[in-house]
């Protein structure tokens, strides 16, 4: 039993017996989050780098509360105030932290590919908290873990995902990750945020948000990344908002309960108003706290002996 | 599964059910009745003894005793020897342990590592006033500081000797077995 990969990089090509295992063991990590002593002694003596090039709260607070709940010790290095404001390359800064004893890895970037990347330069494992329009694997393990908490499995549910699919590694992760698990999925936003190649991965694509909350059991919506406006790929953000905003008016025209979900941050009022994110149907609380204990079972699951020197 | 070469059957099915109400009995009086007491199961075996024990106490005293269960998984000691991780399952301690007498079940007593863990992981949920500890057979050759306070029955063992628990709900019969350990996997 354990995962075929030493390293997280992506969903893609992730088993289904292996996205069940950490699945499986994330709710049982759930349990030990709710002790009066939340912390277990397992990674203890193992080193974890959280290694984010790029601006991020909930993930790495997400990833380093999973690493001391399981004991192990952490060092953060964020890019500003580091060595890289100095113009080290990444190799270097990775393989002087690795000359620290470093047994994991979580890195975000900007790039995509850089976590695989570091798979060559080091020993260590790595975990992909992000890169570039890659992926966001631990994102779609935890969105899945919450779905298959409500609704008791993942195959045959009908997932829409709703906004900037093309800028969007929570989408790709997402895709891949509930394709492999029987869910159905389709992607909806304005056709200037759809990616080049959408239509051979396997998912129905639609520009009407209207239609798709009709197919849809569970809309996952993402993030408008507003740094992106200006670049000409929509007109303004109230057009974005009456176009493809999801709405009270919106969900009350389905005569249907649709689940709701948002990676986070939310931009409240534009691709999502507030009383939407805060109704009894939104899952979005639930998604972060469910990251932490998908986050450990995948700490859990790397942190097997690595080079298999010691397999007694 | 490879065929073990059975050496003896050491309980067998009558005697684990007599051994199971002795242990009830006796748990009883140690503690004089059950009125602080929880009884916690140690995964996967000891989680069925347990519940199998707080049916007898139920039908000796008439009264409920809490069962939880506990896996120790992620408290072991051999953690960074090992390739592959086991799966975590779940532990269900649905009461608050503090000041209560808390009977901690496992079915064989061997190196007492397990019980060391166990004791671990139990005290992350709380402070219990006494554990105490519950055995089905105690088989020698403790590495740690540990005894049992309830045994079903001490089995000397050579080290190159299995005990084995087979338990209805969990291997379709009920017996203890003593087997020869398989040969060492290349």
């Amino acid at each position: 039993m354990g995962l075929q990969s030493r390293h997280l990089l992506g969903l893609e090509g992730v088993s289904k017996d292996d996205i069940h295992l950490i699945l499986d063991n994330a709710v049982s990590f759930k349990e030990i989050l709710k002790r009066p002593i939340p912390k277990v002694p397992t990674l203890r003596g193992k080193t974890v780098l959280n290694l984010f090039y790029e601006a991020s709260t909930r993930t790495r607070i997400s990833f380093e509360l999973a690493e001391k709940r399981l004991s192990a010790d952490t060092v953060n290095f964020s890019k500003t105030g580091s060595s890289v404001a100095k113009g080290e390359t990444l190799k270097d800064t990775i393989r002087n932290i690795e000359a620290m004893n470093i047994d994991m890895v979580v890195v975000r970037h900007a790039a995509a590919g850089v976590p695989l990347f570091l798979t060559k330069c080091v020993d260590a494992a790595i975990i992909n908290a992000g890169d570039g329009m890659h992926e966001h694997p631990t994102q779609a393990l935890l969105d899945m873990m919450t779905l298959r908490e409500k609704y008791g499995k993942l195959g045959g549910l009908k997932v829409a995902i709703l906004g900037d699919v093309a800028h969007s590694r929570v989408a790709r992760s997402n895709i891949f990750g509930l394709l492999t698990m029987g869910a159905e999925v389709m992607v909806c936003g304005p056709k200037t945020l759809m990616p080049y190649g959408i239509d051979e991965m396997g998912v129905e694509v639609s520009y009407s948000v209207d239609a798709a909350l009709e197919w849809a059991d569970v809309i996952n919506i993402l993030r408008i990344q507003l740094e992106r406006q200006g670049k000409g790929l929509f007109p303004s953000i109230r057009e974005y908002h009456t176009e493809f905003g999801v709405t009270k008016k919106r969900l009350e025209k389905m005569d249907k309960v649709i689940t709701i979900m948002h990676p986070g941050p939310i931009n409240r009022g534009v691709e999502l108003d507030s009383d939407i994110a805060d109704s009894e149907n939104s899952v979005i609380l639930k998604q972060v706290t469910n990251g932490v204990a998908v986050r450990m079972a995948v700490l859990y699951l790397l942190s097997g002996n690595e080079g298999g020197e010691e397999s007694s | 599964m490879e065929s073990l070469k059975i050496k003896a059957e050491v309980i067998d099915h009558d005697d684990l059910r007599r051994i199971i109400t002795r242990l009830a009995h006796e748990m009883i009086e140690r503690n004089k009745g059950t009125e602080r007491m929880l009884v916690v199961g140690i995964r996967t075996r000891g989680a069925v003894l347990a519940e199998r024990i707080v049916k007898t106490i139920q039908k000796i005293e008439g009264k409920a005793v809490p069962l939880g269960i506990l896996d120790i998984t992620l408290y072991r000691d051999d953690f960074r020897k090992r390739l592959r991780q086991p799966k975590v399952q779940i532990s269900d301690i649905p009461f608050e342990i503090d000041d209560r007498d808390v009977l901690l079940v496992d079915d064989v007593l061997f190196t007492g590592r397990t019980s060391r863990a166990a004791l671990d992981a139990l005290m992350d949920f709380g402070r219990p006033s006494s554990v105490q500890l519950v055995v089905l057979v105690d088989r020698g050759h403790r590495e740690l500081p540990i005894r049992a306070d309830y045994v079903g029955k001490s089995i000397p063992t050579s080290i190159g000797e299995e005990v084995q628990v087979r338990l209805l709900e969990t291997d379709g019969e009920d017996c203890v077995l003593l087997v020869e350990a398989p040969k060492e996997e290349a």
